[in-house]
């Protein structure tokens, strides 16, 4: 019995490390920084920005034309000091909002964000209706018992008791 | 009126379903186009020639940008069709040679005809990141005003031409007409 159990968790062990080190494969490039806070800047950038040719790499991710081309982009644009909203705007004028791992806060993005907020809301009021409603049924149910309920069950228990 | 409340989870189940089901035919590969109205970008750069070219040697008339490479596989299944266009003289086509390298770019004209008018080289990809680029073969429409006014992802066939191109260019003359 114990065995499976080994083997699974042995085997989720190993995919998780698999996928720790694919998140870790990003493309190492030679760009050069005046300073630590540009290449803070620059890796930060590149992970959030989406490589618009693949469906699920960001640009420093991705060994794709197109993402080492913008990583290009970024770096030119850091070392020309421009700020990260000014490069984000940039991205966006050329590609949309596909590009954003972290959609724009907007009127048509607003459910997008807060959408699970509502959903943890509506959950929580089913939960604490539900738990409402069986307290109301526990407090109902220690009630008083009527006398004839009383007799009956202690009729029914000195049967029971009679005959074990 | 309370008996209602036990359809909720179908009824939230169906709609939940029927968003999925849409879902499940949306083509997540298609990026939001937004450059649509919007002028070309400008541009000086060289052919794959080598000479000298800018927005102002591009088409009085509508015209096509067609994004290609060497490399492109469909891009040699819509050649046809672009050649087609251009000796019929149908619409003018321009390309954009898009990240590919030179002497094999004039090879490729060489080997399988040129339709363009000529061909903007651009190895880095610059001119390709001003126009939302993300991979050969694209094809813009432009119209005689320099503004993009359709943007096709996707080989362009004989099929495509009918079926979105030419609508599209009917209605684009129809709305400068007048």
């Amino acid at each position: 019995m114990e065995k499976p159990i080994a083997a699974v968790l042995c085997l989720a062990t190993v995919l998780a490390a698999l996928l720790a080190m694919q998140t870790g494969y990003a493309q190492v490039d030679t760009f050069e920084f005046e300073t630590d806070e540009q290449q803070r800047r620059f890796r930060q950038l590149s992970d959030e920005l989406r490589c618009p040719q693949c469906q699920n790499a960001n640009l420093s991710g991705s060994s794709g034309g197109v993402a080492e081309d913008l990583r290009r982009e970024i770096h030119r644009m850091i070392i020309e000091g421009m700020s990260n909203a000014e490069i984000e705007q940039f991205m966006f004028e050329r590609y949309g909002d596909f590009i954003f791992y972290r959609p724009r806060l907007r009127s048509d993005t607003l459910l997008l964000w807060f959408g699970p907020l509502i959903f943890l809301v509506i959950g929580g009021v089913v939960a604490w209706t539900i738990s409402r409603r069986a307290r109301q049924t526990d407090a109902a149910n220690t009630e008083q018992l009527d006398p004839n309920q009383q007799q009956r069950l202690d009729k029914l228990l000195k049967n029971g008791e009679s005959r074990s | 009126m309370s008996k209602l409340k036990y359809f909720i989870p179908v009824i939230a189940f169906v709609a939940l379903a029927l968003v999925l089901w849409r879902g499940l035919y949306l083509d997540p590969k298609e990026l939001p186009s937004m450059l649509i109205d919007k002028p070309l970008p400008e541009f000086a750069m060289t052919t794959v020639e080598d000479s000298e070219i800018s927005n102002a040697d591009l088409p009085d008339s509508m015209f096509l940008l067609n994004v290609w490479g060497s490399y492109c596989l469909p891009c040699l299944v819509e050649h046809p069709t672009l050649m087609r266009l251009a000796e019929e003289g149908e619409i003018p086509v321009v390309g954009v040679n898009y990240k590919d390298r030179k002497e094999l770019a004039l090879d490729w004209l060489d080997t399988n005809g040129n339709p363009f008018e000529f061909s903007i080289y651009d190895d880095l990809g610059r001119l390709g990141i001003d126009l939302g680029v993300y991979g050969a073969p694209e094809t813009y429409l432009v119209d005689g005003n320099g503004v993009i006014r359709y943007r096709h992802v996707a080989v362009l066939d004989e099929q495509v031409w009918q079926e979105v191109f030419e609508p599209a260019i009917a209605e684009l003359n129809a709305e400068s007409a007048p």
